[in-house]
């Protein structure tokens, strides 16, 4: 690191001395008459909020270190500006101007990664041939806006204050702070003559997060060994042991109760006699093992390791399923895709730091998740990507948003541009995703981040060997993920960072991106990869990584050696760090210097840590050679007691999680009704967000997130993996939160949801793999817990009714939000069922935009009487609806995806849609006007159980139901084979560009702009 | 067998998809970092086609492409001048056009002149798009009659199928209305977006260009994108009888720019 020491101390804001040797400030500003376009856009923004005025913008940098006039003059013109459009100025303090205008500053908090500040800094050292320390900023001059307006601005809008610091004024240090040096402590923390009481603070207090009963296994561990842990063994411990690590709540035995006779969907008291460590104690079901017993169960029954329950039983047609390669073990769930590859699959959530910094929370949670799938096996190649966001309506009037809570429309625009931002430069396509509005996220936004892979077959295991380097690549090491992202402030003082700012880290994609082409490279060798494993850092580190890794064998690890991003960092925190963009692998001592040879010539950094395979299984932590930690793998890894939790299924109270009404009207009749909602957040385009990712890089995405000339909503997206095969791969997903009411009757939709999606692009409903991820407020609150007891309980049912293993699963806990008064926000139970699944032969793919005037609709699946949970009961006025919620039904949802699937595989359906969100009118509608077509609908043809109203029929969201679009020459044979489904034809495709249902009319064009309207509010 | 080169960099994601294109119309594709090229830039000699692929070469966090081009212009560039002495068809998608502008290497020198031993400064930038934000879609394209450009020459944009993808933050054609204007006599503009396809707020519309002996070509679209039909966003609407009768766009300017190659060899 290079450092300054001979600039003066106070010295106030010189920056050019003598010497050179101080902080140089460059601003690059567009040429006077070019347009500023984030100029412009802010300035929308600001009069937007009722401020008049305007912004213009410049980059700035400063660069600390040796550079002559020459050289920075050189640096400034050839490298930070560009000639034609913009001038680089380098500021110097006696001749700069003062401007009319107030002048703010946003600059990233030292220690905050700051990638541009790298990308120069790297850059000088090219060119120039010197090693500054970089750093960058923004200027906003404002125009006719005073200081107090235009601060309150940024803080709202632009700056984040947990990352960043706004200045008055151009801002230039007189130097930058740089680490300090270390000294080393080996601190032990005495808890072997604890009381509870003291064990509980100690756990609360050290920020452990550790049960009593947790404490209690620890202080007897330590009794038996006759010492006191060293501090860095209690963090590992409190790491390897937190719930985002063993999923503790999901692995609790549960003793579930329920009340009699209450709530819609079934009893799980009687629905899992005889499942697999499922048993009752009196009136209370014991559950040993949630998620073995329930989502883990279903797979290994579908895939033949344990019986199967009656009612999926083996038999000719449904033999075990031979092509789940890998489940729940690895970082990502692996299945077969052909004879030679497999793909991968992982959904992670980073929800908590999203909440605090939308943009850096959702990149490093993409950023996480393409490293789980790095990390899978020896290692898969990302080919897509999925995003599903769960916010606050972006129209939340500004007193409603609890204080500590950044405004909705912020949290929703950062996240995308965060995703935006990390996927298109790792050059991995965002394929799919959905976004779904509700209050109740206000302090909770959802961040669900799915990555998919590929990978050949004979490398889906790995195992280090005894002797191995531990071998680290990728990013430095920092202090990000333990006491916040700013060194400074955790140096300050250590336990001054807020609670949660530790979780706010800012990624940088290109590190990702060197360290993913290196892997690759060295996998792909002709002699086979150069290492034996690889996994990913995420949350817990090193400790995490290496821990998993030397889990049989033990390991030896010598923390001085990793390479650091700035001095000062101890032992513990070198262990515990969740830097971003660092991946661990056993490398044979013969692969090393082949290995070294690659990384360099990627730019990825490549550390020798020490090796795996200890004398008596330990894992040995040391620093600069004396020993600062030693941890027994077996205490590490299994020593955590099993905690035993109660579940209370509570129907009336978790009534309150039933999708909350809203106060927007029903249009009048049912075309208007129609209108509002096409308009309506939920249904409205995603083509802002979409046509922000780059979902076709890498020229795989063969069914695009986009169908037909007009861009209608597609409902899963096909890739090609094997660029030389025509077999595709497609991906999508399920969420039903609208029936949260009851978590069981969710969760079927969900699952039922994806399979649709899946189904309607030309998917084998047959070869699909699904993955599990809650969200959930508290589950210390039984009545929570009761209903994720329920929606793990519909896992199981739904996977086996749908044949469709859980291959991989996440779960995030804790997400409530308490306001300054007091009040408890709870997010709704969220469970989002992820799939992907085979696609024979891309040719047969369907999409969902009409293809053909002339065409009939036929809608096949039962429109059910219940209309909980729709969009529709949702809006004020209209006639009083049946709030029921639909049920999935386990014997016709499957036999409907089966029957549509085998009629796209023939080649007799021309589009094909999911009938979800706003029903089957809002389904008709999408599909016309995508295709720049009209339709006629006939409501009175839709197949409906008795009591199902008009409007039932035209916006109730029964699940299991499919639209498609068939020519008049092929409908005796499409009839034919639906015979066993139910089915109707429900209307016609017309050239006119109209919309016709019950007797009224609207143009075409007025749905497709109402589905658009969204759009306008974000550009 | 011709032989084609992807010069390939931290960061550059697009480049697997430009090798499938060179491999696609039969040239055997090598991709190298440009680090390799560096050291040993006399590599270059070998290869008849050339592609500079997209992405977000070293970051892009100054610029897109701002560090790839200034690597360049010293120990590559003047291998790069004497490839298209020889005649070797250049290609630069995206993040390649933002580097050729500025690593000297577009529009390059005007017609008859030779090309300056130092890379010539910009004079062309690729600025934030319009809209401030990136944009991935396929717009309608137009290949002006006049150009020179041996990829785009001749192109049959007809059909309402006739599209390409971009997808770029910062691709705004800025330049001087003299340069403008002498690219456009010349027949250096090889390709303009549609006009009600503007999307990034281009001068002119231009959505490529060529450097007066029509070898070199910088573009925003990715023409590497839409080489099978099944790339296209809306094939599964196209008849098949259509699809098997004629190629996307994209293969076409490469078929095209091999024609080249081969004309000159028969030539010589």
């Amino acid at each position: 690191m290079f450092r300054s020491p001979r600039v003066a101390e106070g010295s106030g804001a010189v920056c050019v001395d003598s010497l050179n040797m101080a902080v140089h400030r460059v601003e690059v500003r567009v040429l006077e008459g070019l347009p500023d376009p984030r100029g412009r856009a802010l300035t929308r923004q600001l009069n937007s909020t009722g401020t008049a005025g305007s912004i213009t913008t410049a980059a700035v940098y400063l660069i600390e270190g040796e550079l002559d006039d020459a050289e920075l003059s050189r640096a400034a013109k050839n490298l930070l500006a560009d000639s034609v459009s913009q001038c680089a100025v380098i500021w110097n303090p006696s001749t700069a101007r003062s401007t009319p205008g107030v002048v703010l500053e946003v600059h990233p908090l030292s220690g905050v990664t700051d990638p541009a500040a790298e990308s120069v800094q790297e850059a000088i050292a090219v060119l120039i041939g010197k090693r500054v320390s970089v750093r960058t900023g923004v200027r906003l001059d404002f125009a006719g806006v005073d200081l107090s307006t235009a601060k309150r601005f940024v803080e709202r809008f632009v700056a984040n204050t947990v990352i960043q610091a706004v200045h008055e004024g151009p801002f230039c240090p007189t130097s930058f702070p740089h680490g300090h040096s270390y000294a080393l402590q080996i601190l032990e923390v005495p808890l072997r003559d604890l009381d509870s009481a003291s064990l509980e603070r100690l756990s609360r207090e050290a920020h452990l997060f550790l049960s009593l009963d947790e404490m209690k296994a620890i202080q007897d561990e330590y009794r038996r060994l006759g010492r006191e842990p060293r501090e860095i063994e209690l963090e590992t411990l409190a790491q390897t042991w937190s719930e985002h690590c063993v999923h503790k709540t999901l692995k609790a035995q549960i003793a579930y109760s329920e009340p009699s006779g209450a709530g819609q969907g079934p009893s799980l008291l009687t629905n899992t006699k005889g499942r697999v460590g499922h048993s009752m104690r009196g009136n209370e079901l014991h559950i040993d093992n949630l998620l073995k017993s329930t989502i883990a169960a279903a797979t290994n029954s579908l895939i033949g390791r344990i019986d199967p329950p009656r009612s999926a039983g083996w038999t000719r047609e449904n033999p075990p399923i031979d092509w789940c390669l890998s489940v729940f073990v690895d970082n990502a769930g692996v299945i077969a895709f052909d004879d030679d590859n497999a793909v991968c699959f992982k959904v992670e959530t980073h929800n908590r730091p999203s909440a605090i910094e939308p943009y850096g929370g959702a990149a490093t949670g993409i950023g996480g998740c393409i490293r789980d799938v790095m990390g899978t096996g020896m290692a898969a190649k990302p080919i897509a990507s999925t995003d599903v966001f769960c916010v606050a309506p972006s129209d939340m009037p500004e007193h409603a948003v609890p204080r500590g809570c950044l405004h909705p429309k912020r949290v929703l625009s950062q996240i995308v541009a965060g995703v935006r931002d990390y996927g298109n430069r790792m050059g991995i396509p965002t394929v799919n995703g959905g976004v779904s509005f509700d209050e109740r996220h206000v302090g909770n936004p959802l961040v669900y981040c799915g990555v998919v892979g590929v990978l050949p077959r004979h490398l889906v295991h790995g195992d280090p060997r005894a002797g191995d380097s531990i071998v680290a690549l990728g990013g430095r090491t920092g202090r990000d993920g333990i006491h916040g992202a700013t060194f400074s402030s955790a140096e300050v003082e250590h336990g001054h960072a807020s609670e949660f700012s530790h979780a706010v880290q800012i990624g940088n994609a290109i590190t990702e991106k060197r360290m993913l082409d290196a892997i690759l490279e060295a996998r792909d060798q002709p002699s086979g990869p150069l290492y034996n494993a690889i996994t990913d850092c995420g949350a817990g580190g090193f400790s995490s990584a290496v821990g998993e890794m030397g889990k049989t064998l033990g390991a030896t690890v010598h923390l001085d050696r990793a390479p650091l991003k700035y001095a000062g960092l101890s032992p513990t925190e070198v262990w515990i760090s969740e830097a971003q963009e660092r991946m661990v692998l056993s490398v044979s001592t013969s692969s090393l210097s082949a290995l070294r040879t690659i990384c360099e010539s990627h730019g990825c950094e490549m550390s020798n840590l020490g090796t795996f395979g200890s004398d008596n299984g330990s894992i040995r932590l040391l620093w600069h050679g004396t020993e600062v930690g030693a941890l027994d793998i077996a205490f590490l890894h299994d020593g955590v007691p099993d905690p035993s939790r109660k579940a209370v299924w509570d129907p009336v109270y978790n009534a309150q999680f039933a999708q909350a009404g809203s106060h927007q009207e029903a249009g009048p009749g049912i075309l208007g009704t129609l209108r509002t909602l096409l308009a309506h957040p939920n249904v409205a385009s995603k083509g802002w967000i979409i046509r922000q990712y780059d979902h076709e890089v890498q020229g795989g995405t063969m069914i695009k997130p986009l169908h037909g000339p007009q861009a209608g909503p597609g409902d899963a997206a096909v890739v090609r993996p094997v660029p030389s095969s025509t077999r595709g791969l497609a991906i999508g997903n399920g969420l039903a939160t609208g029936l949260a009411a009851d978590p069981y009757i969710m969760t079927l939709a969900a699952i039922d949801e994806c399979v649709r999606n899946l189904v309607c692009v030309g998917t084998d409903p047959s070869r699909i793999a699904i993955l599990d991820n809650f969200c959930w407020a508290s589950c210390d609150d039984p009545r929570n817990l009761g209903g994720l007891v329920r929606a793990a309980e519909a896992c199981f049912d739904g996977a086996i009714a749908y044949r469709t293993p859980f291959i991989s699963g996440k779960d995030s806990l804790k997400n409530q939000f308490r306001t300054e008064s007091g009040e408890l926000i709870q997010i709704p139970p969220t469970l989002l069922i992820s799939g992907f699944g085979i696609v024979h032969d891309i040719e047969h793919a369907c999409t969902m935009d009409a293809k053909e005037a002339g065409s009939k609709l036929i809608l096949v699946g039962m429109t059910q009487a219940g209309m909980g949970g729709s969009i529709r009961a949702t809006l004020v006025g209209g006639s009083a609806l049946d709030e029921q919620l639909p049920v999935c039904d386990l014997v016709h949802g499957p036999a409907n995806a089966q029957a549509v699937a085998s009629l796209i595989a023939r080649g007799l359906v021309r589009s094909a849609h999911d009938c979800s969100e706003g029903g089957v009118l809002v389904a008709a509608a999408e599909m016309a006007f995508s295709g720049g077509l009209g339709a006629c609908i006939d409501l009175s043809l839709i197949p409906h159980e008795s009591g199902a109203s008009v409007e039932a029929c035209a916006f109730g969201e029964s699940p299991s139901r499919y639209l498609l679009e068939v020519r008049e020459s092929d409908l005796a044979e499409v009839r034919d084979a639906l015979k066993s489904v139910a089915h109707a034809v429900i209307g016609t495709l017309t050239a006119e560009p109209a919309f016709e249902c019950q007797g009224s009319v609207v143009s075409i064009v007025t749905l497709q702009r109402a589905w658009d309207s969204q759009s306008e509010a974000w550009s | 067998m011709m032989r084609a080169l992807v010069i390939t960099a931290p960061g550059i994601n697009c480049d697997r998809e430009l090798a499938e294109a060179f491999e696609g119309v039969g040239a055997r594709t090598d991709s190298v970092l440009l680090e390799t090229l560096r050291r040993e830039p006399s590599r270059i000699d070998q290869y008849q086609l050339i592609g500079l692929p997209g992405g977000f070469s070293y970051g892009d966090d100054i610029a897109a492409g701002r560090i790839m081009a200034a690597l360049m212009r010293r120990e590559v560039y003047p291998a790069l001048r004497e490839a298209i002495a020889r005649g070797v068809p250049m290609i630069c998608p995206c993040n390649g056009f933002q580097i050729a502008v500025q690593a000297g290497l577009l529009p390059g020198p005007h017609q008859g002149e030779g090309w300056p031993v130092q890379p010539a400064d910009s004079t062309i930038a690729l600025a934030q798009n319009e809209k401030a934000r990136f944009f991935d879609g396929w717009t309608r394209i137009e290949v002006p009659s006049n150009t020179r450009c041996v990829w785009t020459a001749g192109l049959d944009c007809s059909g309402d199928d006739a599209l390409l993808p971009s997808a770029h933050g910062e691709g705004r054609f800025v330049t001087s209305q003299a340069v403008l204007d002498r690219l456009d006599a010349n027949g250096q503009i090889a390709l303009r977006y549609s006009s009600d396809d503007n999307f990034n707020g281009s001068m002119g519309a231009v959505a490529g260009i060529c450097d007066s002996t029509g070898l070199i070509f910088g573009l925003m679209p990715h023409p590497e994108r839409s080489l099978h039909w099944m790339q296209h966003p809306w094939w599964t609407r196209v008849d098949p009888r259509v699809r098997s009768a004629r190629e996307p766009l994209g293969r076409r300017m490469f078929q095209a720019a091999l024609n080249h190659v081969r004309g000159a060899c028969v030539g010589n």
